[in-house]
């Protein structure tokens, strides 16, 4: 990683919870989605976030976006802190730091035509006139790989896909420096995720875009990210290159979560897949180590103190036993 | 080998507002007793289609069978009487794992009551063909007791800790994963042939999808039970198969035993679909154009308009089945001959 320049995006110790409430509206708990999550991603780069549902990932970059406000922490974006600012000045942030949401088509108003949707951000975000305005739109349309005829066509008169481009292309035209994607390929066939992702490198290269991609799937994110981020119930335990983290993860969780990924050809991977147990409720975190109740490299240490993430073997792992803990 | 289950030509149309839509056209599928075939394709391939048709529980008023023949265990259960298929088959011997367990339970009544529901009727013990179920029929309270000791025993196979206390519990207070084995427990009680599983660990992560198919995988080896297993991921057939058959657009294009299947597919399209999932060196390959809509099917191999090998006897006629080895069958005028990956 270069060291000159600047992180795009920075958070630190960054904390979201959510109340539990019982019938009467009391506060009988609370959820610790996020726990304190620091990391860095650097302009250019496609940082994944990996971790299985309830690990925290998509709270995480909702309230990096600006969705949930932080509940302690910071979150600097090109130099800013941009966790507490007025809702006015926050709306701004938007222009250069962008959400898609699992299926981009399906925020498309399907009362209004491709070309209103596409204008819509450039009217609130920009004071283009409006042959700039078309301009842009229909740069953004070709670069989606859709054509201009599509402009007056109404969301439920492209099929699947055309959709999703839209819906990218509604995201692209603000020229957002950096675009949080939040499962963009669940649910889709490998054909399909496969051009999808062909789309996404491609609109990176175009547009100088930064990613952060979310995902359960590992192959995607091997594929797609230079860097990863292994969450565990709201915290990193393992970050890194994407290359060093797979080649030898250091976390015994990342080892099992890679583990569990079907592979085609060579040996199946149920016949020597070892975790057991299913993660615990982010209500009731257990104490020291999360990933204890689970761990098959358990101690004593790990019930009392609680691993901070460290510099191991060129990554950084949240583990004690991070030296010992080899295939 | 003898063959459990053996579709032959199945057609089903569904009429909808646009059309007709040809979603199965004259397919073939062959399931060995104790083997686990995997049915693998993309979104609205059929699989689910063509599972239901075996169960013979395709919706009423948009689905047609056109023809073919099921054959299960000596007979057709297409035109089998539906009272036999209802006694004898369906939940019986053929048995059903859903891909949502969760909106598969009801939410209300706890799990004993809903496990022991079906056990009144299908367990191994109930008579067949005596009483037309009916809400005010007995269910004897010797066969209740022996029943419930099964449902303990099964409980206790697909590891549900502390099996008398789940049965108190409601859906809800089980996770994904559990209400999984739950499902698996409930397929497996009726002491069925053949458990058809429909996307069972899709909405599963990783970790807990591992535990399922290793899980599910022992149990019915150990029973000897055959399995038809959709999915629309690769990994996961390759995990749980034995054989692998391939649909594209309502056509089987392709079946195999699962190592000649992802070492040596021969079919243009299997090719694709798995050069298509990411791949360690950052390699994405995407299959071009898209699924045709099945109103107007292209003619002859559905699969001929994004086939780089199509020639024009593909789009005249349905290639014949072609047998390259022993299990081995491929639909292509122009199958490949080559390890996967190695594209000439």
């Amino acid at each position: 990683m270069s060291v000159a320049v600047a992180p795009l995006l920075e958070t630190v110790d960054l904390v979201r919870y959510f109340p539990v409430r019982d019938a009467f509206g009391r506060r009988v708990g609370r959820i610790r989605a996020v726990d304190g999550v620091s990391l860095a991603v650097w302009p250019g780069e496609t940082l994944g976030l990996v971790g299985e549902s309830g690990c925290g990932k998509s709270t995480l970059g909702k309230t990096v976006m600006g969705i949930y406000a932080p509940t302690a922490g910071e979150i600097r974006f090109a130099g800013r802190e941009i966790g507490r600012l007025p809702p006015r000045e926050r709306r701004a942030v938007a222009r250069d730091l962008q959400y898609v949401y699992q299926d981009p088509g399906a925020s498309l108003d399907p009362r209004w035509k491709v070309v209103h949707s596409l204008h819509e951000p450039l009217k609130i975000h920009t004071r283009l006139s409006r042959a700039e305005r078309e301009r842009e739109v229909n740069a953004i349309l070709a670069a989606v790989g859709l054509p201009d005829a599509h402009l007056d066509l109404y969301p439920h008169e492209l099929s699947g896909g055309q959709q999703r481009r839209v819906g990218l292309a509604r995201i692209l035209t603000l020229r957002p420096r950096m675009v949080i994607l939040d499962e963009p390929t669940s649910g889709l066939d490998v054909s399909v995720q496969a051009s999808v992702l062909k789309l996404f490198r491609s609109l990176q290269h175009t547009f100088a875009l930064t990613y952060v991609f979310i995902s359960h799937d590992l192959a995607v994110v091997r594929a797609m990210c230079a860097r990863i981020a292994v969450m565990y119930l709201g915290t990193i335990v393992e970050l890194g290159d994407t290359a060093v983290v797979f080649a030898e993860p250091r976390h015994p969780y990342t080892r099992s979560l890679l583990a569990a990924v079907p592979r085609i050809g060579g040996r199946r991977i149920t016949q020597d897949f070892t975790l057991e147990g299913e993660p615990p409720n982010p209500r009731d975190v257990p104490s020291g180590c999360r990933f204890r109740t689970r761990c098959p490299l358990v101690q004593d240490i790990c019930v009392v103190e609680e691993p901070r993430l460290r510099e191991v073997d060129g990554r950084r792992v949240a583990c004690h036993f991070a030296e010992h803990s080899r295939r | 080998m003898t063959e459990l289950l053996s579709v032959r030509g199945l057609r089903v149309d569904f009429v909808t507002d646009g059309g007709v839509a040809q979603v199965l056209d004259g397919i073939n599928l062959d399931v060995a007793r104790g083997e686990v075939v995997g049915l693998v394709g993309e979104s609205g391939c059929g699989k689910t289609t063509l599972a239901r048709a075996i169960l013979g529980v395709l919706p009423a008023t948009a689905a047609r069978i056109r023809g073919g023949e099921v054959w299960f265990k000596g007979a057709d259960l297409l035109r089998e009487e539906a009272a036999v298929v209802n006694d004898r088959v369906r939940g019986r011997a053929i048995t059903f794992i859903p891909q949502d367990p969760y909106g598969s339970f009801s939410p209300v009544f706890p799990v004993q009551t809903q496990i022991m529901d079906v056990m009144k009727w299908k367990s191994p013990r109930a008579s067949i063909g005596r009483a037309r179920p009916s809400p005010f029929s007995r269910y004897p309270r010797e066969r209740w007791r022996a029943d419930r000791e099964a449902v303990l025993e099964t409980l206790r196979a697909v590891q549900i800790p502390e099996p008398a206390r789940a049965l108190r519990r409601l859906p809800h207070e089980f996770s994904g994963g559990q209400r999984q084995r739950l499902m698996i427990a409930m397929a497996l009680l009726p002491q069925p042939d053949l458990i058809i599983a429909d996307e069972p660990t899709t909405a599963l992560d990783v970790t807990i999808q591992a535990q399922i198919l290793r899980l599910l995988r022992t149990l019915v080896k150990e029973r000897g039970v055959s399995v038809l297993f959709t999915t629309h991921d690769l990994g996961t057939a390759h995990e749980i198969c034995d054989r692998v058959v391939v649909m594209y657009a309502g056509q089987e294009m392709e079946a195999a035993p699962a190592d000649a299947f992802f070492a040596r597919p021969a079919h243009p399209y299997t090719r694709r679909l798995l050069a298509s999932v990411p791949s360690p060196d950052g390699e994405i390959r995407d299959i071009p154009g898209e699924v045709p809509s099945l109103v107007n099917p292209p003619s002859g191999c559905r699969f001929h308009p994004r086939c780089e090998y199509a020639t024009a006897e593909c789009s005249a006629g349905r290639p014949p089945l072609r047998a390259l080895a022993p299990r081995h069958g491929v639909r292509c005028h122009h199958p490949v001959d080559a390890p996967v990956g190695a594209e000439p």
